[in-house]
């Protein structure tokens, strides 16, 4: 089966059966390797992916149900400017406070990091509040090697900035 | 946006200044070298490899635990499939011995028609195809032939040797220590002189590692030769089994490490049998075969932490002293011999605690049974043995009415102690200093009564515990192991850490790395720490035992100063005195490295020195069993659900006496992560054998932490130097492993009122323990 998708902002057509996992399809067919396959089965996270602004995890996803729809992998988080690379913030976050260690979890907890950042879910939450949302949000994600602290901190830190950053955008919008 | 600021944002500003090149890198937390190809998906795993041409291999594997395996065939229509067989018949016919080179070479690569086969999941033939699904169909269309033996699935049933599986009575090794006594009449007496004896049993469960990237081998011939890449921790145990196995030279085989997600312990030995199903395959295939296993098959058949039973007495003064410590350790060694006796080992010399006694007798057996072969997993036998000491001081304290920190800190080891094995403490000591960070932030107990946030009615509690883990091979170990690394400076004038260690998330390259460039006195932009591969690395020993920053990194230290005198020797002859290593380095490579250059590196190579004053005679299993220990103290509070019978974990301090934190942020990272994992075998992590398989072999029943399971994570770095490691670091991987499970066993004695002296703490448990509650 023919499936067209657009993958990280280009348009990618792939001919694949239709119920192989978007997982092996993203990796195999189109060589974007940064989704890792953890448990085949749904429970650590490893291969979220972003499909039509929802986190999902592809191990679960057969191929076909992605015809005509969006697709963002670890690969895209980031924005190009150029030739640079301008790090998403919770890439950033996750470098500066450790959240990274053996970094096999790493490109699954980004995406759905990324997703609680920008859809400012911890929006007018306490620290405490936000701390215990962002373990609820996350309990999908499984790593194994951080104890989980170090990238609750990131993720706090990113959203904090992102945050910011857009109230400042705005109240220059809005003298 | 957030409300209020996050209280770490200043900090990770202030640890952001400080990585800025300066004169001195160690102790500040640089960002790791590796992080940003992580956050971005870049860093490329062996599943992520371009293999082009690569082949997949599956295994073959047996679906009981003891027998004979009498035949393999293959179905009709094997043929017409294209996938190549491999087995037993296949390593002998290319003159090649079919064994697993570790300690001893018991265990063999693929079981042989005529040989016993020893557990579940035991490899019996491989298959490889072009394609993952092929060679699964045709592995579909092999048949091993095994006739059942009676199985071996207790350590009692061991130990009876009814049915024997290793010498006369199953026993792979025993240890025994004796302190302050000869025989066994003399130590009765002492025990017999106690005014009171505490007793206790415990059982510790088996633990599966988790590492998020399950094993996974690329192999391929060329030329000849056999490379072979795979997730892995010990490039040269690696080495020494494909050799062995293909009775070939040291540089006909060549093994690198991949980016690697996660060991702790599970890929120090289990590799080198993956490691020689994909050579054995890519051989017969001529094609590079990769092997991948899924989850199921990695939870079926690689290792577990071992099993434990221990039976402790300790006898007590009537002024509240240990006077005698009785301890017996058995464990279940599974199948073959593995890594069993040091994982013993470790386990009988933490098996005292850090504790003033002068009466110490500490016997240990570790058994063969038909379970698959248990192996290294973090803490490596003192997690199991901590458990056992650390509930016994607690019941002490109890039995005394005293509180448990002042139990722990009447009579705990200090400076000018000795211990079990009668080895005089004289140095980085940290027992004051973890106890006291602990009662400073302890703060009041939990109000015992209360309702949840879900409106369940709970007992809370609170648990401590103190403990220590000695770093690096024990006893004479290191000396054994001649550990080396190599400091080089290339021709563009920047440097080369070369050494077999691998980073496997613990951070090890960001630390050699800041280790290099301080002791070098450079920019840490000035110096990458190559992937290993025994092609071009010197054999630095293997990374366990939390070894790597210790001893390697002093190794590091000691190569990387080397290399700077020498540097700025040379400045100095060539009109470059009191100029900086990174110009004179330029200049030296410049000089050194002309168009057609084709000798040696200009390179220090430093070979592991031993501390003075380390001896250890391994027949009286006395003496310096490590250079030094880390130390450390825990606090728990949990609450026990009522309703659901489940433990949660409220709060966790972890105090660790590390030497030095050469990069703090992973330094926090390892413990936090090592508590975890504690925490985890504490109440929900269990491996659950049926006929000696494993039951529970998914992510779904076979469960480990959640982010939701998990407490914010209180850690206190203590830094009581070590007089010969990096910066006075010492070890820090496992210790985190030990202490937390035992501390949430005695908070929910606390909470309860009765003990619990098996693990894990699970719902059924505090169900079954209704009977046994005390609320006072």
């Amino acid at each position: 089966m023919k499936i067209e998708m657009n993958v990280n902002g280009a348009a990618r057509v792939v001919e694949a059966s239709p119920y192989r996992r978007l997982l092996d399809v993203l990796r195999e067919d189109l060589r974007l390797t940064g989704t890792k396959e953890g448990c085949g089965e749904g429970e650590c996270g490893a291969c979220t992916v972003s499909l039509d602004g929802e986190t999902v995890n592809s191990c679960l996803v057969a191929v076909a149900q992605c015809h005509g729809r969006t697709v963002k992998t670890v690969e895209g988080l980031a924005a190009q400017q150029g030739d640079k690379e301008i790090l998403h913030a919770v890439q950033t976050a996750l470098v500066r406070c450790g959240g990274a260690q053996c970094g096999i979890c790493t490109p699954g907890i980004a995406m759905c990091a990324a997703d609680i950042v920008e859809r400012e879910l911890l929006h007018d939450q306490d620290l405490q509040q936000a701390r215990v949302m962002v373990r609820e949000l996350l309990a999908g994600n499984i790593c194994r090697c951080t104890g989980y602290q170090l990238i609750v901190d990131a993720v706090i830190e990113a959203a904090s900035e992102v945050g910011l950053q857009r109230r400042e955008r705005a109240s220059r919008r809005t003298p | 946006m957030l409300r209020v600021p996050p209280v770490g944002a200043g900090f990770q500003r202030t640890m952001a200044r400080m990585s800025q090149p300066s004169t001195t890198h160690v102790g500040a937390s640089m960002p790791r070298v590796d992080g940003v190809a992580k956050v971005t998906g870049r860093a490329r795993y062996v599943d992520d490899l371009d293999a082009p041409g690569a082949w997949h291999g599956i295994t073959v594997r047996s679906t009981i635990a003891h027998g004979r395996l009498e035949a393999i065939e293959t179905l009709d229509g094997f043929a017409a499939t294209g996938a190549v067989l491999v087995t037993a018949a296949d390593i002998a016919a290319h003159g090649g011995s079919n064994e697993i080179a570790l300690i001893e070479h018991d265990q063999p690569a693929l079981v042989a028609v005529g040989a016993p086969v020893m557990h579940v999941d035991e490899a019996l033939a491989l298959v490889a195809a072009p394609t993952r699904a092929a060679a699964l169909a045709a592995a579909k269309l092999v048949v091993a032939r095994v006739v059942p033996l009676p199985a071996v699935l207790s350590m009692a049933d061991a130990l009876t040797a009814n049915e024997k599986l290793y010498g006369d009575d199953n026993i792979f090794k025993k240890f025994l220590i004796r302190k302050g006594h000869s025989d066994d009449a003399t130590f009765d007496a002492v025990m017999a002189s106690a005014a009171h004896i505490i007793e206790g049993e415990y059982d510790t469960s088996p633990q599966e590692q988790m590492y998020i990237e399950p094993q996974g081998m690329l192999a391929e011939w060329r030329d000849g030769k056999c490379f072979i890449i795979g997730s892995l921790q010990c490039p040269y145990y690696v080495h020494k089994a494909i050799k062995t196995l293909l009775q070939c030279g040291d540089d006909e085989v060549v093994i690198s490490q991949a980016v690697t997600g996660g060991g702790f312990g599970g890929k120090e030995e289990y590799p080198s049998m993956l490691a020689a199903h994909a050579a054995l395959l890519a051989r017969k295939a001529t094609h590079p075969v990769k092997m991948i296993y899924d989850r199921a098959e990695d939870i079926a058949a690689t290792t577990k932490r071992h099993p434990a039973q221990i039976r402790s007495r300790l006898g007590v003064s009537a002024e509240g002293d240990i006077v005698a410590i009785d301890v017996d350790v058995v464990m279940d060694g599974g199948a073959y011999l593995t890594l069993s006796p040091v994982v013993l080992s470790r386990g009988v010399l933490h098996a005292a605690g850090p504790y003033k006694c002068a009466t110490v007798r500490v016997a240990g057996r570790v058994v063969a049974t038909n379970y698959p072969p248990h192996g290294a997993f973090r803490g490596f036998g003192a997690p199991q043995t901590t458990f056992a000491y650390e509930r016994q001081i607690q019941k002490l304290a109890r039995y005394l009415g005293e509180d448990g920190l002042t139990t722990r800190k009447r009579l705990a080891l200090r400076s000018g102690d000795t211990t079990s094995t009668g080895q005089v403490l004289t140095f980085s000591v940290g027992t004051d200093a973890v106890l006291n960070a602990i009662a400073n932030v302890a703060g009041a107990a939990p109000v015992r009564s209360g309702v949840s946030a879900k409106g369940s009615t709970v007992r809370r509690g609170r648990g401590v515990c103190f403990y220590f883990h000695g770093a690096g091979f024990t006893g004479s170990g290191e000396a054994r192991l001649a550990g080396r690394a190599e400091i080089a400076l290339l021709r563009d004038g920047t440097f080369e850490v070369r050494a077999s260690s691998t980073d496997i998330g613990q951070g090890a390259i960001t630390m050699f790395t800041q280790i290099c460039a301080a002791s070098l006195e450079v920019d840490p932009a000035l110096v990458r720490v190559i992937d290993p591969s025994t092609a071009n690395v010197p054999d630095s020993g293997p990374t366990v035992a939390s070894r790597t920053c210790m001893v390697v990194g002093s190794v590091v230290e000691t190569a990387s100063r080397k290399l700077k005198a020498r540097i700025l020797e040379w400045g100095a002859s060539h009109g470059m005195a009191n100029q900086t290593v990174a110009l004179c380095g330029a200049a030296m490579a410049r000089a050194h490295y002309g168009a057609d250059h084709a000798g040696a590196d200009i390179a220090e190579l430093v070979q592991y020195q031993p501390p003075p004053g380390i001896a250890w005679d391994d027949a009286t299993y006395s003496g310096s069993a490590y250079p030094v220990y880390g130390w450390a103290a825990c606090l728990v509070d949990v609450s026990v659900d009522l309703d659901t019978y489940e433990v949660s974990i409220d709060r966790c301090v972890q105090a660790i006496d590390v030497g030095k934190a050469i990069n703090p942020i992973i330094v926090k990272g390892q413990i936090e992560g090592g508590t975890l994992q504690s925490l985890g075998w504490a109440v929900l992590e269990n491996v659950i054998y049926k006929d000696g398989k494993v039951a529970n072999a998914n992510m779904t029943n076979c469960i480990v932490p959640t982010f939701a399971d998990a407490p914010d994570l209180e850690t206190i770095l203590v830094e009581v130097p070590y007089p010969y490691g990096p910066s006075g670091a010492k070890g820090v991987g496992e210790i985190p492993m030990d202490g937390p499970a035992v501390a949430v066993a005695n908070a929910v004695e606390d909470a309860l009122g009765c003990s619990f002296d098996s693990l894990p703490i699970s719902p059924e448990a505090v169900f079954a323990s209704r009977s046994r509650w005390s609320f006072s």
